[in-house]
């Protein structure tokens, strides 16, 4: 079969599998998790077929579009339901659907005792199908409709616990600023448009260079819209300020959609749209310098976090910044390495944490957390495999990756190479939150919770509350389940740890410097065309490995103050506190970024919407037009009123004398 | 010429019906008066098909005989239910239909 059959097939398993758990439901309540985990495991099957049939073919046809029907194709656009299939969005299919496969297999066993347990596996299918479309899209038009089914897909499963006030508040959050990012991609299509006269990507990169010469005005507008667009939905600096909230979710859903796959696809866009940002280097600039500030930013805040969930949500967001970064500066098959080895290893340190997080009957404060490793062996072994991998700890995945960013960073020269040095700062912080988690979660003495799972059962609240604020929950719809599910009992979640832990391991293997280059080839037909993914601007093996080098030991050096802080010299973490208040005061509140969007964009739009209220519709709108209007017709009805008697003589008097007048005239006017 | 004496004569009858119409107060006069001016207009009609020799005229007069009867028949229709709930038989009293 054709690439393109095949991509067709891997976008109707999971449209298929959300119609019957959606309409189903009812019917098929606990076989609603068998039939998702089967529908994307069936587009996983579907996506290898697709990278088989691509690589039968040699480098210049590995790019197929195929279009079932045109939603328009009068004046100029060419908007038809069409797919793409390249080495890049076939890399995009395999990483999704995989890593989607063995979180529904997880989701099964977690969510087991969930009121909404088929309605949760029909949103995962339905975010599935929404990640698919955007990564298949072979034109602008297919991948806004992704990239705002994915929001609502997002919004839908961060409020999945619809009792939850924080949950509802933290959906809005998400679904507000990602709306903010589609409408800059939308803006964005528009410009290019305008001068490409096609929608089409192949269109669009074919005429770009004739039609935009280098850092043209609105060329560069076009590419920071598409940024403001990757930023919302990647969860950069200034809108990254969802993703912390969005940890409100299922932790599967945080696995899935706010580690592995849907966050970075800003990543993915920025890749996609390579043509464009080559001849808009102020564009990539932009986004490289926001990617580094991002990856440190969310690094200091991650160390003083205290819920689990939310420091691994700060490292994602830094991780995506090394790939926002790397993607900006040319480094387009290095961002989809550290992509591809990211979501593996993220999506294990979620499932960890959710293990941990069923342990302690719900509660994710890492205040309370001590003492898992002999209660969790499993748990403790994944926890620490996804944490070497995130440090960049040699051999795992995440070391080769990230420097694999930094090398080429370093090797273009003038600014980036002072980003990449950054990279290295926020290297040496990674090590320290991941490790801090790490040493809090699992060593010290035993909590109460590890305790008594150490006696064989699992803690459960006599009353069960909100985690993030401590409301009674309302038990019957909207709330997590009375039961709790830890890897250790569940093999359904040992299965996806196990496999995801192996390659989180071993993933790094498909491109060593001067090894192999697995990645790099594959994805090599799709990048020729871009002068920044020559083999001028590579790292050469022997700088690769340098890098890599210092990578590692600025990883160890990271564990190591981690160690020392947390186990080494216990109370070292509160001394630093007492000593910088201020410090852990700012980093404690965000850096004040919820506090500012507040104050310069919330408030003076509230102000803006109070005064208009007050103003224009109460005043303009409901006094001048509607209450004018009203008034005109109600006195003239009024007076017309009096005519209406009642009495019948009248009339015919009226109709009489109006008569004899018609007649008159005639008459007079006829002599 | 001689059909100008018709005319005279249904221009009397009219006015003595419309006279009637404005004047009476007791719908069944009213009624009277109604077909006194529909059957003026009738002589008009006649009389000026006579006078330019067609027959449209003609049929017009029965056409007008046709619908002098339903209006009678609704008219008195009318009257009967005006009476038969005692309500007061004077066009003048009838006026609770006002603005």
């Amino acid at each position: 079969m054709s690439p393109t059959t095949w991509g067709w097939l891997v976008l109707l398993f999971p449209l298929l599998g959300t119609i019957a758990i959606g309409l189903g439901f009812r019917t098929y309540s606990r076989a609603a998790g068998m039939i998702g985990t089967a529908a994307i495991g069936l587009a996983f099957v579907c996506a290898v077929g697709a990278l088989i049939s691509l690589l039968d073919r040699s480098g210049a046809h590995r790019e197929v579009t195929s279009s079932l029907w045109n939603y328009d194709v009068s004046s100029g656009v060419d908007a038809g339901l069409q797919i793409l299939v390249d080495p890049v969005s076939v890399f995009m299919m395999l990483v999704v659907t995989g890593v989607s496969t063995l979180i529904h297999l997880y989701s099964t066993a977690y969510m087991r005792s969930d009121e909404g347990y088929s309605r949760y596996f029909a949103y995962l299918n339905y975010f599935v199908l929404s990640m698919l479309i955007l990564v298949l899209g072979g034109n602008f038009v297919m991948l806004i409709i992704g990239w705002a089914f994915v929001g609502a897909a997002s919004y839908m499963l961060i409020s999945f616990w619809y009792r939850r006030t924080t949950a509802t508040g933290a959906g809005i959050k998400a679904f507000v600023i990602n709306v903010l990012g589609d409408v800059g991609l939308v803006l964005g299509t528009f410009f290019i448009f305008r001068h490409t006269h096609t929608v089409s990507f192949l269109g669009s990169f074919a005429a770009a260079p004739h039609v935009f010469h280098t850092d043209s005005t609105d060329l560069v507008a076009g590419c920071l819209l598409f940024l403001v667009g990757a930023f919302a939905k990647s969860a950069q600096v200034p809108l990254h300020t969802w993703l912390p909230d969005a940890m409100e979710g299922p932790t599967p859903v945080s696995s899935l959609i706010h580690a592995a796959t849907m966050v970075t696809a800003g990543v993915y866009l920025i890749v996609r749209l390579h043509p464009l940002f080559q001849i808009a280097p102020t564009a990539g600039e932009v986004g490289a310098i926001i990617g580094c500030l991002t990856l440190l930013i969310a690094g200091t805040i991650a160390l003083v976090v205290t819920d689990i969930k939310r420091v691994i949500a700060y490292s994602t967001m830094s991780q995506i910044g090394y790939m926002i970064m790397g993607a900006s500066a040319g480094a387009y098959s290095a961002a989809l390495f550290h992509l591809m080895t990211h979501a593996f290893f993220k999506a294990l340190l979620f499932m960890a944490a959710g293990s941990i997080i069923g342990a302690m009957a719900g509660s994710q404060s890492l205040d309370r957390m001590s003492g898992f490793r002999k209660a969790m062996p499993f748990t403790f072994a994944c926890f620490v495999v996804g944490g070497l991998a995130l440090s960049g700890i040699p051999p795992f995945s995440g070391w080769v990756s990230k420097d694999d960013i930094i090398a080429y960073l370093n090797n273009r020269g003038g600014i980036y190479e002072v980003l990449g040095i950054l990279g290295y700062i926020g290297a040496l912080l990674t090590g320290l939150y991941t490790f801090r988690m790490i040493f809090r979660a699992f060593f010290g003495d035993p909590s109460p919770e590890a305790v008594e799972l150490e006696h064989g059962h699992i803690a459960h609240a006599e009353v069960p509350t909100n985690p993030a604020n401590g409301e009674v929950e309302d038990v019957e719809v909207g709330f997590p389940g009375p039961e709790h599910a830890i890897a250790e009992r569940e093999p359904a979640m040992k299965i996806a740890m196990g496999l995801l832990a192996v390659l989180a391991v071993i993933g790094g293997l498909a491109q060593l410097p001067g090894v192999d280059h697995v990645i790099t080839g594959f994805l090599g037909s799709s990048l020729a065309d871009a002068p920044l993914a020559s083999a001028a601007h590579e790292p050469t093996t022997t700088s690769a490995w340098v890098g890599l080098i210092i990578g590692a030991i600025i990883g160890l050096v990271g564990i190591t103050a981690a160690y020392t802080i947390y186990v080494g010299r216990v109370g070292s973490a509160a001394r630093f506190q007492a000593a910088l208040p201020w410090l852990h005061r700012f980093l404690v509140n965000k850096w004040y970024f919820d506090e500012a969007i507040d104050l310069l964009i919330v408030r003076p739009t509230l102000a803006i919407g109070r005064f208009t209220e007050a103003v224009l519709e109460r005043i303009v709108v409901f006094g001048g037009v509607t209450g004018g209007v009203t008034g005109v017709v109600r006195s003239g009805s009024a007076a017309v009123r009096r005519a209406q008697t009642g009495l019948l003589r009248y009339y015919a008097a009226a109709v009489i004398l109006g008569l004899s007048a018609v007649v008159l005239y005639f008459l007079i006017s006829s002599t | 010429m001689a059909l100008g004496w018709y005319l005279a004569v249904s221009v009397l009858i009219f006015c003595i019906g419309a006279g009637g119409v404005l004047v009476r107060r007791n719908p069944l006069v009213i009624l009277l008066c109604l077909e006194l001016m529909l059957n003026a207009a009738n002589l008009a009609l006649v009389t000026f098909a006579r006078m330019h020799g067609g027959e449209a005229g003609q049929i017009f007069a029965l056409i007008v005989m046709v619908v002098a009867a339903c209006e009678v028949t609704v008219g008195l229709g009318l009257l009967v239910a005006i009476s038969r709930r005692n309500l007061p038989i004077d066009v003048d009293e009838l006026h609770e239909l006002n603005g």
